[in-house]
């Protein structure tokens, strides 16, 4: 397994000449593919720089002296009924994104914070729908029998289930229920967001992985593994699993964008984080309401979620071409 | 019933074995609606450094029966015997310390190795999965079996992607000897590969036979390849063995129709031989495994077939010292225009012995219609040495 992470090697080694001992395994053929792809390499470290801005948000807000909470009444006009004063919605020196209506929030530190948020949300999910989907697709694909029966049924119930309703109808019971376990009001939301999402989202991966896996048992390097003697868990980890790292990596990154929109949908819908907390699609819900007068408002957060959910497809799909290339749109 | 060799050499041996796959209907309660004979009571052996050829046409049981005889899939029913031990009843578990002894090689040199794995841990992977350390460590084990297939111990780290398909069914060899097992069912072993290659894997088996006294059941339905491989030649058809017996009686002399039409369909390299020969062209496609005929499974295409012959099954029967058929008429008096013609004879006879236009000839004796004569490049480019036995 230490073969294979999901992280790709900083530098692959040099082209293979005649003579050189070292091999490029699939992964690093793939890698190579990705280099090549300038439109994917600068969405990912667009992606590298989105997450760092949000991982060292508290650092980057103590810097500029702003905080997401503060009310700042001095950057807003009573005479316009406490709309930003000045215009592009306020932005100054203090402000460099400008300020919310109404409290005069800092709109750029509720950015970066809003994008731990929403960022926390998806790549949690998406982790519980990777381990819970691969997990239950290789014993479906694997054990076969009623037990990819029984797994089969219910992965076409979920997929058949109206999951916005079913999250919008079921938010405030669940989150009742996690608040009377001891989580407060905040972390309730978020964890009842990451719960659902798992909840709903293991079904696609499921699936894929039970087909690939069923293919793969009938490969012969599966027969030639018991015929060494090697138990089902050496065969379902050492020899199975490996090779569905292109899958799950593919599936991962082209699910993470839908995610975090989701995510801002249901807080636009009024499920999701509660005040103060930001996140981006609560600051989308707001926004609307002073789009005529402060359009800025809404293009901040719009903008960040485009970006980020554009590099993310622009990114998966170069990932998917570099695993597979057969099934690329550009084959080189 | 006696046996060609004594039956206390056999070291693995597999006695009535038959493997019957079955067909089911419906998705939660699962109902029998019909088998696949696959195998269909097969008895066969192998003893040490002995090899033993299983040739026959697609799609009659021959892989199965290989598999099956390794419990690589569990025979319906039958027993097998380990250097004498009983190991029919054994669970998956209980097998494990036996599988370093009994190895296999696959057709498939793409499908046959792990793409995620390295060259190395493929081959190493028996030493883990068996827990063994060889003195001097595992990757100098490995490295040296790597030279011994003729690989290049330096690529320990490389990829299957890197190799080429007969490089790779070395790998596979290499995953299959490293341990020294005493038996290796090879699946068509060389079939998927040119047949320069073909050449160059069979004489390696053959050096590794010779040097640790390994048993090959060696699965083909190539009868070029498996004459060079094999010490004796089992002959199947729709999962029952037609005829049994040592390589050169059986390619001299052989006794049941059905090995007769196979020879037949062998070309031969000089075209004038080629154009003059007599072929037996078998009428009609292989039955159904699902049904099979009544009577002698070979009755509905046999050109000598008579009303007995759809009515009982022969046995399995030696007819002279070493020579068993399954045949109640057995061709003993050559191929000829005596031959003895059943109402609804399968035979072609050849109206001249003319020379024909090359459009019409071969008897194509893979039902898929993918029959490899390859014989002629055998004998022609004298790549083997030939054996003594």
């Amino acid at each position: 397994m230490s073969t294979d992470t999901t992280v790709p090697p900083a530098a692959a080694p040099p082209p293979s000449v005649s003579g050189a001992v070292t091999g490029l395994s699939l992964r690093q053929l793939a890698w190579r593919r990705l280099k090549r792809d300038k439109a994917a390499m600068f969405a990912m470290w667009l992606l590298v720089a989105i997450f760092l801005t949000a991982l060292l948000a508290p650092l980057i807000t103590n810097l500029l002296g702003v905080n997401p909470y503060d009310f700042d009444l001095t950057s807003l006009d009573p005479a316009q009924g406490s709309l930003p004063a000045g215009p592009w919605g306020g932005a100054s020196l203090d402000h460099p994104l400008g300020v919310e209506p109404l409290t005069g929030r800092d709109l750029l530190s509720r950015l970066l914070f809003g994008a731990r948020v929403s960022l926390f949300i998806a790549c949690t999910a998406v982790i519980m729908i990777a381990i819970i989907g691969t997990t239950i697709g290789i014993i479906a694909g694997y054990k076969g029998g009623w037990l990819d029966t029984v797994i089969g049924r219910t992965t076409d119930l979920l997929l058949a289930f109206p999951f916005i309703l079913a999250i919008l109808a079921l938010s405030p019971v669940l989150t009742q229920r996690l608040q009377a376990m001891g989580l407060s009001p905040e972390s309730s939301r978020v964890v009842y967001l990451v719960l659902v999402f798992a909840f709903f989202g293991w079904p696609y991966l499921a699936r894929l992985i039970r087909g690939q896996v069923l293919s793969l048992r009938e490969r012969e390097f599966v027969e030639a593994a018991v015929a060494n003697g090697a138990p089902t868990r050496r065969i379902l980890f050492r020899e199975v699993l490996p090779n569905l790292w292109a899958p799950i990596i593919v599936y991962v990154t082209i699910s993470l964008p839908t995610l975090i929109a989701t995510e801002a949908a249901l807080a636009y819908l009024g499920v999701g984080i509660v005040e103060p907390t930001p996140s981006w699609g609560k600051m989308l819900a707001d926004s609307v309401r002073y789009f005529a007068v402060v359009p800025t408002y809404l293009f901040i957060p719009g903008t960040a979620l485009f970006i980020v959910v554009y590099a993310f497809n622009v990114f998966g799909d170069a990932v998917r071409d570099a695993l597979d290339p057969r099934t690329g749109r550009n084959v080189r | 019933m006696t046996a060609p060799l004594d039956e206390q050499e056999l070291i693995l041996r597999a006695d009535n074995l038959v493997k019957h796959f079955p067909i089911t209907k419906g998705a939660i309660r699962k109902k029998t609606v019909g088998m696949v004979s696959a195998v269909n009571g097969i008895s066969i052996g192998v003893a040490h450094g002995e090899t033993l050829g299983l040739v026959g046409e697609s799609g009659c049981g021959k892989s199965t029966a290989g598999r099956s005889i390794l419990k690589l899939i569990e025979p319906t029913s039958g027993s097998l015997t380990f250097e004498g031990r009983d190991i029919t009843g054994l669970s998956r578990h209980e097998m494990v310390p036996l599988r370093r002894e009994l190895q296999m090689i696959f057709q498939d040199p793409f499908s046959s190795l792990n793409p995620r794995h390295t060259v190395g841990s493929i081959i190493s992977a028996p030493y883990q999965v068996q827990k063994i350390n060889p003195p001097g460590g595992v990757k100098k084990a490995v490295q040296e079996t790597m030279e011994r297939v003729g690989l290049n111990p330096e690529h320990y780290n490389r990829y299957p992607n890197e190799f080429s398909g007969g490089q790779r069914q070395r790998i596979g060899i290499a995953r299959a000897v490293t341990l020294q097992p005493k038996v290796v069912v090879c699946d068509e072993p060389v079939s998927a590969l040119d047949v320069s290659i073909q050449a160059q894997v069979i004489n390696l088996l053959q050096d590794l036979q010779d040097e640790f006294g390994i048993a090959y059941i060696f699965v083909a339905h190539d009868l070029s390849v498996v004459r060079q491989m094999s010490h004796r030649v089992a002959v199947m058809y729709l999962g029952s063995i037609v005829e049994m017996t040592d390589r050169d009686t059986l390619y001299a002399a052989p006794l049941h129709p059905y090995t007769h039409a196979l020879m037949s369909a062998v070309p031969v390299p000089d075209p004038q031989v080629e154009a003059t020969r007599e072929r037996i062209v078998l009428q009609g496609d292989l039955p159904s495994p699902i049904n099979l005929p009544s009577g002698c499974v070979f009755n509905t295409r046999c050109f000598r077939a008579q009303d007995r012959c759809r009515v009982e099954v022969p046995e399995l029967l030696e007819v002279t010292p070493g020579h068993k058929v399954a045949c109640f008429f057995p061709i003993t008096e050559g191929l000829g225009h005596d031959l003895i013609k059943g109402p609804d004879s399968g035979f072609v006879e050849q109206p001249t012995r003319e020379v024909q236009p090359p459009s019409e000839v071969i008897a194509d004796m893979e039902s898929s219609g993918s029959a490899r004569p390859l014989g002629a490049d055998y004998a022609r480019d004298g790549d083997y040495e030939e054996r003594d036995f």
